[in-house]
């Protein structure tokens, strides 16, 4: 398939379709409506269905409903109604479903704002919903790079039984870039078969109960232990992240996400070309977390800094990575502020003072 | 002499026991619906909801594909079911705080979707799973354990009439209420039961069916006793029978008072 420039929101829709699905559930909410309103007019075309349900709270338990009857399904939102999703995304957790969820990320808390923000990285990375689980988190920084991810989501959830989310903010969704979408794709994961979906029972299977019901505790234990294991191979399964600029020596290393280390990769850019050696690490799944990358690159640079559009939560893995071994500064930006490549460049050589000032006095 | 088979366990139930209290009307509900499911010949291709409540474990009852929904969350699953199979026979079972009270969005909104499923809601006036709560069913002056001195409606507003209520929309569909606290009640009951899922199966219309059912374990009386409560104040506040059919129109609105004919908006 030949580039064709597309809304971000628009290529995560195409991608959906690129990839199976033809069910999609959803309720407006600013910044994402054009995924919504994409899959509305696109999903007939290709014999699919659209859903516009009354509430975020129906569309992922609608999503629920069809992902454990053995569907390939997709819903998007962003951050408040992604709140309203987060019981089915337990129930989904519990009844290990495999669905995606793309979060377009806007300022809150509470209503916010509209415009961008990647404060909702705890509640994706950490749980989010009531329960022990995970999600699966991917956090693009292109167009290109959503689409990829969102093909590769509909995989890792179908192999892992596990909701995944691609995490994104406004600016994934609105910024337009050229997209190319892989139609012959090999799936990222090989595809088990389905036999625990509810299909109607004809007595060649066993009974499909999709289920998260548990009364036994014994029972209910070795289930969250049996999810801890999925999760534990997530984790040494599908990191993911890369490097801008880390090739040649650098004295400070910026670890961002998303948009945000779209805009570092610039400052790292035009540093280089002031002569001052920084770095970029971008964690792609923000579960399961780039630990050991971000320990090792840490370890080569004075300090590290992390850029958020939040108060700092990705932070605090970045400083667990480190482990206290080189200091960890953060920059963030709020409210639906953004940072820019000079304010990164500022922040970067700001702490190059204070690093030199620091290796005087030792 | 040959035997005769007269009465035996349907298909579409399985061979286990009850976790339902003695007298509870459950059991009947359960036994009707598998009874309509294996006189249609669906049993294979039907998936059930369960709801959270009393009949949260429903789906070690049925012999057939199931879901347990989120409280009220059924009829939203029943839709991404239904909409990615769309010939499945697929039905919720919900008690009256589950569709009624948490579950009111969905349920209002499955209906009005017109989506091609079955509701089956059981309403016994209380929350009974987690022990006499009052639920939006509750009569007045009714006791329950949130309200010790009888359902104020002052406080607590009138019982909801959900048969009524969803009946009100205009999308097309069939809606009753039927009972099941005597063997007659029993027989109309299925006989209304086989006409919701015969809707399904010709892919005509949502269809509802609420049934009326005792508690004597929240209500504080025995099960013969509970049946009689029932009759006498149930059935008066909850009147049995067929709110819609998916042939029947729109309701003609009543004429405002000093007004000549219905209110028109052209």
């Amino acid at each position: 398939m030949a580039k064709k420039l597309m809304k971000g929101s628009e290529a995560i829709g195409e991608a959906a379709i690129q990839a199976g699905c033809r069910l999609f559930f959803g309720y407006p909410i600013t910044p994402q409506n054009e995924i919504p309103e994409y899959m509305s007019h696109r999903l007939p075309q290709v014999g699919g269905t659209f859903v516009q349900a009354e509430s975020e709270v129906a569309a992922s338990n609608m999503l629920y409903g069809a992902a454990g009857s053995g569907a390939r399904v997709f819903t998007s939102s962003s951050s408040p109604g992604i709140s309203l999703m987060m019981e089915a995304i337990s129930y989904m957790a519990g009844a290990e479903l495999p669905a995606v969820i793309v979060n377009i990320m806007r300022a809150g808390p509470g209503l916010g704002g509209i415009l961008p923000s990647q404060g909702d990285y705890f509640q994706a990375t950490k749980g989010g919903g009531h329960g022990d689980y995970r999600l699966l988190v991917l956090a693009p920084w292109s167009v290109q790079e959503a689409a990829d991810l969102v093909q590769d989501a509909f995989d890792l959830a179908d192999f892992y039984r596990n909701p995944v989310m691609v995490l994104g903010d406004g600016l994934i969704g609105q910024m337009m870039e050229p997209v190319e979408f892989r139609t012959e794709r090999v799936p990222c994961k090989p595809l088990p078969p389905k036999p625990w979906a509810s299909t109607g029972w004809r007595g060649d299977r066993a009974k499909a109960i999709i289920n998260s019901l548990f009364l036994d505790p014994e029972v209910l234990e070795q289930h969250n232990r049996n999810l801890k294991a999925k999760y534990d191979a997530m984790v040494r399964d599908e990191v993911r992240f890369a490097t801008y600029g880390t090739e040649r020596p650098y004295d400070v290393l910026v670890v961002a996400y998303g948009t945000v280390a779209r805009v570092v990769s610039t400052a790292v850019d035009n540093l280089r070309e002031e002569g001052v050696r920084v770095g970029l690490l971008r964690p792609i799944t923000l579960f399961p977390f780039p630990y050991e990358a971000v320990r090792a690159a840490a370890r080569r640079a004075k300090a590290v800094l992390v850029i958020e559009l939040s108060c700092g939560q990705m932070a605090e893995d970045v400083q667990l990575a480190v482990a206290g071994s080189r200091p960890v500064h953060f920059h963030g930006r709020q409210g639906g502020m953004l940072v820019s490549p000079e304010e990164t460049a500022e922040k970067v050589k700001e702490i190059l003072k204070q690093t030199g000032k620091e290796a005087r006095r030792g | 002499m040959a035997e005769a088979l007269v009465f035996s366990r349907p298909a579409a139930l399985e061979s286990v026991i009850t976790h339902y209290c003695p007298g509870c009307t459950h059991g009947i509900i359960h036994r009707l619906v598998a009874e309509v499911i294996d006189e249609l010949g669906v049993r294979e291709r039907t998936v059930g909801i369960a709801p959270v409540g009393c009949s949260v474990l429903a789906y070690n009852y049925f012999a057939t594909d199931f879901h347990e929904a989120s409280h009220g969350r059924a009829p939203a699953v029943a839709t991404g079911i239904k909409r990615a199979h769309p010939e499945l026979i697929v039905f919720t079972y919900q008690g009256d705080g589950d569709l009624a009270s948490i579950g009111m969005a969905e349920i209002v909104h499955c209906a009005n979707r017109g989506e091609k499923v079955t509701v089956v809601f059981v309403n016994n006036a209380i929350y009974g799973m987690t022990g006499g709560q009052m639920a939006p069913t509750t009569l007045p002056g009714q006791i329950a354990t949130t309200c010790p001195l009888g359902r104020d409606v002052n406080l607590a507003g009138y019982p909801i009439r959900v048969a009524e209520l969803i009946s009100t929309l205009r999308t097309p569909a069939f809606v009753a209420r039927t009972a099941v606290h005597t063997p007659l009640a029993a027989v109309q009951a299925k006989a209304i039961l086989r006409r919701a899922f015969t809707y399904q199966k010709e892919g005509t219309c949502f269809s509802l069916v609420e049934v009326l059912s005792t508690c004597p374990t929240n209500w504080g009386m025995p099960p013969a006793e509970a049946c009689q409560w029932l009759e006498e104040h149930m059935v008066p506040y909850y009147p049995l029978g067929v709110f819609k059919t998916p042939e029947g129109g729109d309701r003609a609105p009543r004429p405002l008072e000093g007004e000549e004919g219905p209110c028109r908006t052209t």
